[in-house]
């Protein structure tokens, strides 16, 4: 079965979130795991978020919670590059 | 360079006012994000994947050392201490956050500088050749044009909403060092038999999906008419343009779908029905525009054939900086540096705050406060003092930006990729910085002379890869990263062409391999004093394309 987690940018700053059990988090780790069926409906709940969160989309990822894409992944970790890698939560 | 007047100050001041009202009502929810995009867009503001983007105009890439200092302020105290030079002549910030943007263009207003038309279906700032005004080989110089052109299409009412985005790039000197033939609109400052000043005009130039060599539009426009016959170019297009389909929106398919001659038809129909030659900028306009890039006052110097020849053999280091990155001057005594963002492993085009303020020292110091920004995504000094080139070079090495590798093959024009791209299928910075690496050693690059090579993150080609003698195309192939080698391209104007696939794509570590089996083959079949891009035209690509596949 596909798990999903559900992922936005922060309307203030552009910055990464995922949905979590208490609204949105910056860390993958409070993530919350769905089903397609259930991320379906996250992502069309944040559309009630308007001035909190902007392009909430659902992301595939493995048994650990993280995506399976190399996309995604850059996405939570931020860019591969030294020295500017850390992203600011 | 140019001074605001009263009007552009106004004109700044209201912008920065309206996009902080737009800002405001997007944070309390009376915008919604469908109504917003198209208003940040305006303003250079991008949503890319871990943040904002910002994209400031550098126009027609002039810089003084006072704006260099606003841009590592803007670095400094709302992103993460670092900018990156675009292929465009521009900058970008890549972690701004939305309620400081308003702040920031604040801050770009006070150094006369701005967003607006880095993004969207717009004129943009229209780029030049980085060595404008000073260059030994230069016909006229382009930077009044590029100024008489950006007054005429900032904020041009009729072409705020083209079918897509709009790209001019204008060339003045003998060595095209614009690209005029991949814009969509390419000038080319020439003189006539009479010895009047023109354009050769180029239209349906591109990269992107749908790469093209510009046709040519016109061979010889006086240059006082240009404003006119742009405008009816840009009609023409904004007319019959396609706007069904965003890939198929760009005027060099106008230009594929009807035809050069049916396209040169209409213009010069629309041009006529307005005017036609009587719509002419006002000589005494011209005149007060090119006093703004009237030459400085240089000092009667000599050239500094003795120094540079004794600090050349006194230090390898410098040798071979001199030898790459210093451009003839146009004025005896002087010299255009080259400032390059290649270091070994290096992010291309990145600049940290304290090294921009530390060049914008340099710049008052040795280059009258200007600078250039490069397509290249390098800086350039344009007027060093001869005499003063070791003391310069040796201020440039306490700061690592003292590479010597300009037009070499660890000169690497690179995209920001999937690292930073919404875009983007690739990374691109990872597969660059491991090319330089590679290609490190001094006397490599000095064997290997002149190679462009270009990488761009997806088919968008911000890395102009159809246009290095050596390109790198980052693909999705399956949902992992690849890479296509293409080969052969050439941005200059007379040998103007789109490089040519050799296969298909690669995982990273493949690709750099594959660049080293090419400059391999070169090396091999290279007749005299060739360069790679002329052995590449003598034998073509198969040979390339075999060794590629043997070393796989």
């Amino acid at each position: 079965m596909t798990k999903q987690i559900v992922t936005a940018s922060r309307l203030a700053d552009g910055r990464v979130l995922f949905r979590a059990p208490e609204g949105w988090s910056t860390d993958i780790r409070d993530a919350l795991m769905f089903t397609p069926d259930e991320a379906a409906a996250a992502v069309a709940r944040a559309q009630g978020e308007p001035t909190r969160v902007v392009g909430a989309y659902a992301v595939d990822v493995d048994d650990a919670g993280l995506p399976l894409l190399g996309r995604e992944r850059i996405r939570v970790f931020g860019p591969t590059v030294a020295p500017y890698s850390q992203v600011e939560a | 360079m140019y001074q605001y007047d009263t009007f552009d100050h106004q004109l700044l001041a209201d912008r920065v006012a309206e996009f902080s009202d737009q800002v405001d009502r997007r944070l309390s929810g009376a915008l919604t994000e469908d109504q917003f995009r198209p208003l940040r867009l305006m303003n250079g503001l991008y949503l890319e994947m871990h943040a904002y983007m910002l994209r400031v105009a550098i126009p027609y890439g002039v810089l003084s050392s006072r704006q260099l200092r606003g841009l590592a302020a803007v670095a400094r105290t709302w992103d993460k201490g670092y900018g990156h030079f675009t292929t465009r002549q521009n900058i970008q910030f890549n972690w701004p956050r939305l309620t400081d943007v308003p702040q920031i263009l604040q801050a770009l207003a006070d150094v006369e500088m701005h967003a607006i038309q880095t993004s969207g279906a717009c004129i943009r700032n229209v780029t030049i050749d980085p060595f404008a005004g000073v260059a030994g080989d230069e016909i006229a110089d382009p930077r009044p044009w590029a100024e008489i052109i950006r007054q005429w299409s900032t904020l041009h009412p009729e072409f705020a909403f083209l079918p897509r985005k709009f790209k001019i790039a204008i060339s003045g000197a003998i060595e095209d060092r614009a690209a005029v033939r991949f814009h969509d609109i390419g000038l080319r400052v020439i003189r006539n038999d009479a010895g009047d000043l023109g354009f050769r005009v180029w239209v349906g130039g591109g990269l992107g999906r749908t790469p093209r060599v510009a046709r040519e539009l016109r061979e010889f426009l006086p240059a006082a008419q240009i404003l006119g016959y742009l405008e009816a170019a840009l009609r023409v297009y904004n007319l019959h343009g396609r706007r069904d389909n965003k890939y198929k929106a760009r005027i060099k398919i106008l230009v594929d779908e009807i035809g050069i001659e049916a396209y040169r038809d209409q213009v010069e129909a629309e041009w006529h029905a307005a005017g036609g030659p009587t719509l002419e900028v006002p000589e005494a306009e011209i005149a007060r525009v090119a006093d703004f890039f009237a030459a400085p006052d240089y000092a009667n110097l000599p050239d500094a054939t003795v120094e540079l020849a004794r600090w050349r053999a006194a230090d390898s280091g410098f040798d071979a900086w001199a030898t790459h990155n210093i451009l003839t001057h146009r004025a005896p005594g002087y010299a255009a540096v080259t400032i390059s963002l290649k270091p070994v492993g290096g992010i291309p085009g990145d600049i940290t705050a304290d090294q921009m303020e530390a060049v914008a020292d340099l710049a008052d110091r040795y280059s009258l406060g200007e600078l250039r920004a490069t397509k290249e995504q390098n800086l350039v000094l344009p007027n060093v003092r001869q005499d003063q080139l070791h003391a310069l070079w040796s201020a440039l090495r306490s700061l690592d930006l003292e590479t010597a590798n300009k037009g070499r093959i660890t000169d690497i024009i690179s995209c920001p990729g999937q690292d930073y791209c919404s875009l983007a299928n690739a990374r691109s910075i990872p597969v660059a910085q491991e090319i330089s690496r590679r290609f490190a050693d001094r006397r490599r690059l000095d064997t290997l002379g002149p190679i462009t090579l270009n990488v761009s993150g997806c088919i968008n080609a911000c890395g102009h890869h159809h246009v290095g003698n050596i390109g790198l195309l980052g693909v999705d192939k399956r949902g992992a990263e690849a890479y296509q080698l293409v080969l052969g391209g050439d941005a200059g104007e007379a040998d103007a062409s789109v490089a040519q696939i050799t296969g298909r794509a690669m995982t990273a570590e493949e690709a750099v391999d594959a660049v080293e089996v090419a400059a391999a083959v070169y090396l091999d079949r290279r007749q005299d004093a060739e360069t790679f891009i002329q052995t590449f035209r003598r034998i073509g690509v198969t040979p390339f394309k075999e060794a590629i596949d043997a070393a796989r």
